[in-house]
């Protein structure tokens, strides 16, 4: 079987996968990154999102092999240390949240939004969630969080500067 | 009011592992050396099994192990939770579920095989290689068909398909109202067909310890107390305290989690032969074609009014969707969820209804998010609205009309219901305010300049939750009773462990119950961790379904923490040497009246587990109670849902411009978290109403078998919601809660289709059916303006 090499949350890691290992499969299984869920298997769903170099990517759409070499996110490396980022504040500060399963997916998936567009509108953070689906909270909350972590990093990235 | 008590909106407490990723589902859970299982299913809805020939998948890599139907035949089938008697008292018709299917295949989905290998991939690869032979028959789909008495049989024992023919109340003396009547309206209306897709899919790991005899069965389940009983019990005649359910985080239920299902047996079963664990994950097609289904009723009413628009009698005839098998609760939903809440927010005094439940050959069917009630609110809704179009009433006057009143209270329903408390004014009232009604013409004005047609639609719902008074739904044919227990264990430096046997899967349990204990024994609400979810550790539960975690688990909790208070007093007063009736305790403190003696709640935890000078004779050491509460009624949240939809007549594309909620749950302990729930529900609603439904073709195929098929409500296709609540108390228990989960889809969706209809009207349509697309929404434009052509 052939190996495969990437560095994900910041640690480089390497293992053998079949060919057609998906880079999910390869996330929760061989590196137990439990925290990217598998929520269809038409790659609809979203709850697999990741971020590869820095995109978001559903990790269903992957092979594992596709993505060697690449540097990789996933939603147990986006907090520093006990510090949760504030897209991860903004979602629990709002209630964005109920029973977590699509949650990791869509926050990453908004963190991403945010890297292409630091001021979005109500109608363009419904319009980028599309591709994520959550069953609980009607995304309305979702909006809100989504909205708020937006103002928390403006306000971070000015007293940054 | 405390940050931590009741009524704070409380940041969740389990929010944090969600959001890290530390979430602990089942599909995340892996036990040593565990095998995995892939479930062959049938790709036919009716077939009989000619053969199912194994050999060459047992010699494929990695397999461990294949059974079929005929391996298990020896264990009991999977048992309905609920029996419902005919029209004539005799029981109902309830044929066998196998856990594999033995001699017949009844719906795509049914299982046949289960395949056990070293790796998922190389079960699901040597799957392939079972080499089936299955005569197909001719597949029963459609209901009326079904029952016809022409058709294929599901079941060989269930003449003309049917699993029941029940009614409640009296027809004649209904008819007789009829005959007096100055109107009667009458509707036919589909409770469509929905699929749950909890986002979480189904798992479960079955595992045994040959040392102790123990099984242990991770699952992922709304009520592992239940799947303890119901598959230890009846299926696989293990006892209790030899079988172990765990159901850890749970990606949401909406009822489908609630039912014991073929493969927590099978991983179970299986476990112990082959001598190792077995994890098995539906892929979300599984899930499509496995999970319970819900709603799938047809229905014909007739209702009828006087001169000035009073309702006088109403007849309800529903045909109800079983499915091919009788999923747990499945027979109760159409009856005693729905029949008996016929009467709604009205007074109306003579209703009749009868229900027949069919067998067709599909997914079996049973409770999803509001079980029954929203189906009758939905017929009820329209059925109202569309009188008020008829008779030409205003929308909101013939409600007001027609409501129970305020101190009507305690109400009985002529549908078996006592209704304790509610004030359907005040929630219309204010959300006629929240979502300006007064400005609805000023708005329909403005978009018809933009060539849009604006409606408003309304929906003034009750509905009965917090299931349920055991002494009730046993009379009624419940094979269970459905109180709840809580344990309070009180820890010596004066932390709390809460064990209930409600479980959480997205509701937030771990946040408000903790804030009861907060507010009852004022401690931080860090003090306190709720425990659910493994029958190793909870007492015993029923469960969380029909909103009942609160109104009947939290009430449970309530009144151990009661029993708690009551031996912290007598501790105190050993310790304070007073008399107990003397102690008082208030913000975790204990104090003698009149004195300044006083001891905080740890230091009677600490004291009660150093009890070196406890009269042992009066005073038992520690500080742990268990409590089961068994409600003495249903609980009645009701509301108002106001719709208001804008409709572009040359594509049929129906936009949710605003959507209000107003609902009365009773005492609100975490406004936050019922703020989400409700916001839940109407987003299911509203993809009841315009989104979603499950289709079969007429062979029984799944056509609507993925997400690409299936229409999920997306962020995009959603409105913001305002939702807002009133409140009357509960009369009948102590925290005068009701219940929260289900409102949202129980009162929403007939908002939606009533103001589709409102924003249609003027163009000559009068009816539409759930979900509102925009294909037929188009289509029903063009045949009202061209009745021929769109024939």
């Amino acid at each position: 079987m052939p190996n495969v090499s990437m560095t994900v949350n910041g640690k480089q890691v390497s293992g053998e996968v079949e060919g057609r290992t998906l880079l999910s499969t390869f996330i929760r299984e061989t590196l137990d990154l439990t925290g990217t869920h598998i929520g269809c298997d038409t790659s609809q769903c979203g709850a697999c999102v990741i971020h590869v170099n820095g995109q978001s990517v559903k990790s269903c759409s992957m092979l594992a092999l596709q993505a060697d070499g690449a540097d990789v996110t996933t939603i147990e490396g986006l907090a520093a240390g006990d510090q949760m980022h504030p897209m991860q504040e903004a979602f629990r500060d709002c209630h964005g949240l109920q029973c977590g399963f699509c949650t990791p997916g869509m926050v990453m998936s908004a963190v991403d939004l945010l890297q292409h567009n630091p001021d979005p509108t109500d109608h363009e953070i419904r319009e980028w969630l599309e591709g994520n689906i959550c069953r609980c909270t009607g995304y309305h909350n979702i909006v809100k969080a989504v909205k708020q972590a937006a103002g928390a990093m403006k306000g971070q990235a000015a007293a940054a500067e | 009011m405390s940050a931590t008590g009741i009524g704070a909106s409380v940041k969740r407490k389990e929010d944090k592992r969600f959001l890290t990723g530390q979430g602990n589902y089942t599909h995340d859970i892996d036990r040593p050396n565990q095998t995995y299982a892939y479930i062959l299913r049938s790709p036919m809805a009716h077939a009989t099994i000619k053969s199912v020939g194994v050999d060459a998948a047992k010699g494929a890599p990695g397999v461990v192990a294949v059974f079929t139907g005929a391996d298990m035949a020896e264990i009991g089938g999977i048992p309905c939770g609920w029996g419902v008697n005919n029209k004539d008292g005799s029981p109902m018709n309830e044929p066998k579920h196998p856990v594999l299917a033995e001699g017949k295949v009844r719906h795509v989905g049914d299982p046949i095989a289960v395949v056990i290998a070293e790796t998922y991939e190389q079960a699901k690869d040597a799957a392939e290689m079972i080499e089936l032979d299955l005569e197909e028959l001719p597949a029963v789909i459609d209901m009326e068909k079904a029952i016809s008495g022409s058709g294929a049989l599901v079941h060989d024992d269930a003449p003309d398909n049917l699993c029941y023919d029940w009614e409640l109340g009296d027809e004649a003396e209904v008819d007789a109202e009829f005959k007096n009547a100055a109107h009667v309206v009458s509707i036919d209306v589909t409770n469509n067909r929905l699929i749950p897709n909890a986002m979480e899919p189904r798992a479960a790991i079955g595992e045994f310890d040959k040392a102790t005899g123990e099984y242990t069965l991770y699952t992922t389940s709304q009520n592992p107390h239940v799947i303890r009983l119901l598959m230890g019990a009846f299926v696989l005649s293990l006892p209790e305290h030899k079988l172990r359910v765990v159901a850890p985080d749970v990606g949401g239920g909406f009822g489908s989690k609630i039912y014991h299902y073929a493969e927590e047996a099978i991983v179970t079963w299986a476990a112990p032969r082959v001598g190792r664990p077995i994890k098995w994950v539906a892929e979300r097609s599984e899930a499509f074609m496995s999970d319970a289904h819900g709603r799938d009723h047809i229905t014909h009413a007739d209702l009828a009014l006087d001169a000035e628009g009073k309702f006088l009698g109403l007849k309800v005839y529903t045909k109800a969707n079983m499915g091919a098998y009788l999923s747990t609760f499945s027979t109760c939903v159409p009856t005693y969820l729905h029949a008996t809440l016929l009467a709604g927010v009205y007074t109306t005094p003579k209703i009749y209804s009868e229900v027949k439940a069919i067998f067709t050959n599909t997914v079996p069917v049973d409770a999803y998010r509001g079980a029954g009630r929203p189906e009758a609110t939905y017929l009820l809704e329209r059925l109202v609205s569309k009188a008020a179009w008829e008779l030409g009433i205003d929308q909101v006057e013939i409600r007001r009309k027609n409501f129970i009143p305020k101190d009507a209270f305690p109400y009985q329903t002529p549908v078996a219901l006592q209704y304790d408390s509610g004030d359907y004014e005040a929630s219309l009232d204010a959300a006629l305010k929240l979502a300006d009604y007064d400005g609805f013409p000023a708005r329909k004005e403005e978009a018809a300049k933009r060539g849009k047609l604006r409606g408003i639609g309304f929906s003034t719902y009750v509905e009965a939750c917090g299931i349920a008074p055991s002494a009730v739904v046993g009379s009624l044919g419940a094979r269970a009773g459905l109180f709840e227990s809580a344990n309070v264990r009180v820890h010596p430096t004066g932390s709390v462990s809460i064990f209930t046997g409600s479980h959480s899967h997205g509701q937030g349990h771990e946040t408000t119950f903790a804030q009861l204990v907060s507010e009852t024994l004022g401690i931080p609400i860090d003090n306190v961790d709720i425990v659910h979810g493994d029958t190793n550790k909870v007492a015993f539960g029923m469960g969380t379904y029909g909103s009942r975690s609160l109104a009947v688990g939290g009430e449970a909790i309530m009144k151990a923490l009661g029993k708690v208070t009551d031996k912290a007093k007598k501790i105190a007063a050993h310790i304070l040497e007073a008399s107990e009736a003397d102690i008082e305790f208030k913000d975790g403190k204990f104090t003698v009246a009149g004195t300044d003696k006083e001891m905080a709640f740890g230091e009677i935890a600490l004291a009660a587990y150093v009890p070196h000078n406890f009269p042992h004779d009066q005073l038992e050491p520690g500080l742990e109670e268990q409590a089961f509460y068994d409600p003495m009624n249903f609980t009645y949240p009701g509301g108002c849902h106001i719709c208001e939809v804008e409709i572009d007549p040359d594509t049929g594309v129906v936009e949710v411009v605003g959507m209000t909620a107003v609902d009365d749950v009773g005492r609100v302990i975490n406004p936050m978290i019922v703020e989400g729930q409700i916001h839940g529900g109407l987003a299911q609603g509203i993809g009841q109403a315009l989104l979603e439904t499950c289709v079969y073709d007429e062979d029984g195929q799944l056509v609507t078998g993925s997400y690409m098929d299936y229409c999920m409500p997306r962020a995009d296709n959603l409105p913001d919601f305002k939702a807002a609540t009133t409140e009357t108390l509960c009369a009948h228990n102590s925290l005068g809660v009701k219940g929260c989960g289900e409102v949202g889809a129980i009162g929403s969706p007939p908002s939606v289709i009533n103001a589709v209809l409102d924003a249609l009207r003027d163009r000559g349509v009068t009816d539409i059916s759930m979900p509102a697309t925009p294909q037929k929404v188009w289509q029903a434009l063009r045949a009202a303006e061209m009745p021929a052509a769109a024939e």
